[in-house]
């Protein structure tokens, strides 16, 4: 049993709403505006598989803090350009900026990690001058700063703990970086942790601490072999490299080591959130369940799931197979025009059952909609709608609106599928669900609408 | 500034190690394994070779974990293989110790210190260099009779973000290793990655961010000398009415619509009628359907303005599985034929 949201690890106590008895398949809503509210709430995580939503969630929520009137900080991680440039953050200055255009009573700042600099920037905050120029020009620091495997996990826990220790914002909403999994953003900080703290790296600087004891004569043997076949390899030169740069970086390790130790522990602290971001989709739906099987397993405070992209459908109660058994008639044009107003047709397909004449709130919706902005001329007893006035017959296009409500149909079917299976497997997991936008979100106009479905869905 | 074209499909000098890179999720993987399936025609013989150590061949083609070791796993139309291999950056430096320094021990030794651990997963350069080193090496391979082994190598390669630098080990390891056996391995690698036996294919769909960092991603491989191939776009969704037709059914021909609707047997078309109300709903899909292509069409120019031959492969609404991967396959020969 997985306790992801087991009392002591919620964030606050209003987290859930408990709508009257859910039923077993409809999992808890999460209450996104009760959580930015929520003054305890100082640090909001949010992880999940690749281009799942992660940045756009991460701003959104930032928007919609600040215009509730808290001070946000948002640490987006390579978001796309325009994004970037609408939140007026795309000058790599590492460091946060008033974003303009906020409505509300808070302040929204945001900024883009830079990997590179924050990775120079502790290096210059722990070493002399000359101590840091020797590591900044090493050759196997830079390639170790500009893009090793994990070196953008460990530097986005590095700034959120900056940024929480500057303590300029009461919320602070962290993206994490587009990995294929989500669980590289709390894996990836201990392997570098591990490695610039590891058994090698002592090793390699290690004979003159080794040597002096007896018992390790024998390991010192082994290490010299080892250096030398290590060198033949790669080249004398690189294990150079690495040497200098293990005894130049010497005596941060312990402090690299601290520092992530301590950013995890905040990541356990109860004014944490984590969101798992996921789309209906499979893997990113797997992915997620193994995020928070992981957050249960380390003790950390998972507030919910954010389903991003999920489809939906006004004519939901028009299934794809109908739809598609009504766009082949039409397409065959074998229909005579009939008498309207009446739901069975002589054609109709006695396999499949009439449409529940009772609208469903969707459909009552719609005839609202359609009512209120339409003037729908009455149609005309015994007319035929063959005539080829737009040089595309109304048959045509009636097939095509009706190919894809199908297509659209196969997509929600998929996507509830996906769905429940995560629920099956995490029933105790709110989850708030944010509509597939027709475009891009790129704008603060486009974070509101993500903004208020997530408070809603 | 172009790269130097690669040969494609129906032509008689292909590209021998054809290199499949994308935006994460895009369809790296499944892409790669149906131009796999594609090149292997008329008998050939192709490998499909992954480097990242996730094992998606053998989730895609439904087959247990691949070994570190070449295995056939499926048979083309018309006769052709294809030979399938997850290449472990461990085990080919172990191979490589091996071979060249006969390190049974010491190999053991190093691998318990962590050094393997080190070298593969903490010098980047190093472990692409092993990398695209095994995957060159299946390229060059020859049978005693002095034919190649596998008439082509398809790589299910890392993203494009990653890709110029993995392909590009030359610049990365002369920062590294810049004497030794490393150094001289990654020299070979080298010759054949810049040359015309190689195409990088970048994978997209027709959204903003893979469109973008397929731009940047050419830029780079082309700033780099690496000879880009093809641009294929993945996941194309079936358009179905033009916008002109959507204006006119949102309009003045609504009720037509309706009555349309009506006449293939889904109620009644007056007001309030359950065709009726279905008006509305479908109209609100087919706009989105219509915002969306307009956003494609801005995406596919993106994509024309980069000057590159494209291929197209649709959505396969079903989801993937073996017959998808074939369909795509084909749609790939077809499409190769009428370049
Ligand atoms: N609900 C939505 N409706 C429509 N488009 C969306 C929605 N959510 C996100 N997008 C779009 O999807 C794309 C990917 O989103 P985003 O960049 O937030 O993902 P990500 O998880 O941060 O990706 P990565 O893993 O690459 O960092 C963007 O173009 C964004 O505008
Ligand atoms: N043409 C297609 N039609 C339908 N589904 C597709 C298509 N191409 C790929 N997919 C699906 O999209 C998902 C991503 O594809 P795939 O794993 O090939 O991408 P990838 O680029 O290799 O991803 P990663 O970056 O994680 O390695 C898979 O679930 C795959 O089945
Ligand atoms: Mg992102
Ligand atoms: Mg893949």
């Amino acid at each position: 049993m997985t306790a992801g949201v087991s009392a002591g690890m919620t964030v606050s106590a209003g987290m859930t709403e408990s709508t009257a008895a859910p039923a077993m398949d409809t999992p808890p809503r999460l209450a996104v505006d009760a959580l930015l509210d929520d003054p305890g709430t100082r640090i909001i995580v949010c992880c999940g598989a690749g281009g799942v939503g992660k940045t756009t969630t991460a701003a959104a929520l930032g928007v919609r803090a600040a215009e509730r009137g808290r001070k946000v900080v948002v640490l987006t991680i390579d978001p796309a350009r325009r994004l970037a440039q609408s939140l007026g953050i795309d000058s790599l200055d590492n460091t946060p900026r008033q974003v303009a255009g906020v409505a509300g009573g808070g302040e929204l700042h945001a900024m883009m990690l830079d990997m590179k600099r924050t990775f120079d920037e502790i290096v210059e905050a722990h070493a002399d001058a000359e101590r840091a120029r020797a590591i900044l020009d090493n050759p196997f620091y830079q390639s170790l700063s500009a893009g090793f495997a994990g070196t953008q996990e460990y530097m986005a826990m590095e700034k959120l703990g900056q940024l929480r220790a500057r303590d300029d914002w009461d919320l602070i909403v962290v993206d994490t970086p587009p990995s294929r999994s989500a669980l590289d953003f709390l894996d990836a900080p201990t392997r570098l942790g591990s490695f610039l703290d590891g058994k090698f790296i002592r090793v390699l600087m290690a004979p003159a601490k080794v040597g002096g004891r007896a018992g390790m004569k024998f390991l010192n043997v082994g290490m010299s072999m080892m250096t030398g076949t290590l060198s033949k390899l790669m080249g004398a030169s690189l294990l150079k490299d690495v040497q200098t740069f293990v005894a130049a970086m010497d005596t941060m390790f312990g402090g690299f080591r601290t520092r992530a130790d301590a950013t995890y522990r905040l990541l356990q602290a109860p004014g944490t959130a984590f969101l798992v971001v996921a789309a209906p989709e499979a893997d990113a739906l797997r992915e997620a369940a193994y995020f928070v099987e992981r957050l249960a397993a380390d003790r950390m405070p998972l507030a919910g799931l954010v389903l991003n992209r999920v489809h939906g459908s006004g004519a939901d109660q028009l299934s794809a197979e109908r739809a598609l058994a009504a766009a082949e008639n039409l397409e065959e044009g074998g229909i005579v025009d009939q008498e309207s107003g009446k739901a069975g047709l002589r054609d109709s397909d006695a396999a499949t059952p009439p449409l529940a004449e009772e609208p469903t709130r969707a459909d009552e919706n719609a005839t609202v909609t359609a009512t209120a902005t339409v003037t729908v001329t009455e149609p005309d007893e015994g007319a035929t709608d063959e005539g080829v006035t737009d040089g595309i017959t109304a048959d045509e296009i009636t097939a095509g609106l009706l190919r894809l409500h199908a297509e659209r149909m196969q997509v929600i079917a998929r996507e509830q599928r996906n769905r429940d299976r995560f629920t099956s497997l995490h029933p105790e997991v709110a989850v708030a669900e944010v509509a597939a936008l027709p475009g891009d979100v790129h704008d603060l106009a486009g974070l509101r609408a993500i903004g208020v479905r997530l408070a809603t869905g | 500034m172009r790269a130097p074209e690669a040969e494609w499909l129906g032509s008689l000098a292909v590209s021998r190690l054809q290199v499949v890179s994308g935006k994460g999720g895009t369809g790296k993987t499944t892409v790669a394994a149906a131009l796999a399936l594609a090149l292997a025609r008329e008998g050939r013989r192709t490998l499909l070779v992954e480097v990242e150590g996730r094992q998606g061949i053998a989730q895609l083609f439904g087959t247990e974990a691949l070994p570190y070791e070449e295995r056939k796993i499926a048979v083309a139309p018309g006769g052709g293989e294809v030979f399938a291999l997850a290449i472990d950056a461990e085990r080919a430096l172990l191979d490589y110790l091996q071979m060249f320094y006969k390190l049974g021990s010491a190999g053991r030794a190093l691998k318990k210190l962590g050094a393997i651990d080190f070298a593969t997963t903490i010098a980047p350069g190093l472990r692409d260099v092993l990398l695209t080193g095994k995957a060159c090496e299946a390229v060059r391979r020859k049978d005693k009779a002095g034919r190649f082994v596998y008439d082509h190598v398809v790589m299910d390669a890392p993203p494009t973000g990653r890709i110029t630098r993995f392909l590009n080990v030359n610049d990365e390891v002369a920062g590294l290793a810049r004497f030794g056996p490393i150094h001289n391995q990654a020299q070979a690698v080298m010759s054949v990655l810049k040359s015309p036996q190689t195409a990088v294919h970048l994978v997209t769909l027709l959204e903003e961010m893979p469109v973008q960092e397929t731009a940047d991603g050419i830029e780079e491989l082309v700033a780099a000398g690496l000879p880009v191939g093809r641009v294929v776009v993945n996941m194309v969704r079936p358009h179905h009415l033009d916008e002109e037709a959507l204006r006119a059914a949102a309009g003045e021909r609504r009720a037509e619509v309706a009555r349309a609707l009506s006449r293939a047997g889904l109620g009644g078309a007056r007001r309030g009628g359950l065709a009726e109300r279905l008006v509305e709903p479908l109209l609100t899909q087919a706009a989105e359907h219509a915002g969306r292509v307009e956003l494609e069409r801005e995406q596919r120019g993106v994509l024309e303005g980069l000057g590159l031959p494209t291929y197209e492969l649709p959505l396969l609404g079903a989801g993937m599985d073996l017959a998808g991967l074939y369909e795509l396959a084909t749609e790939l020969r077809k499409q190769g034929d009428e370049e």
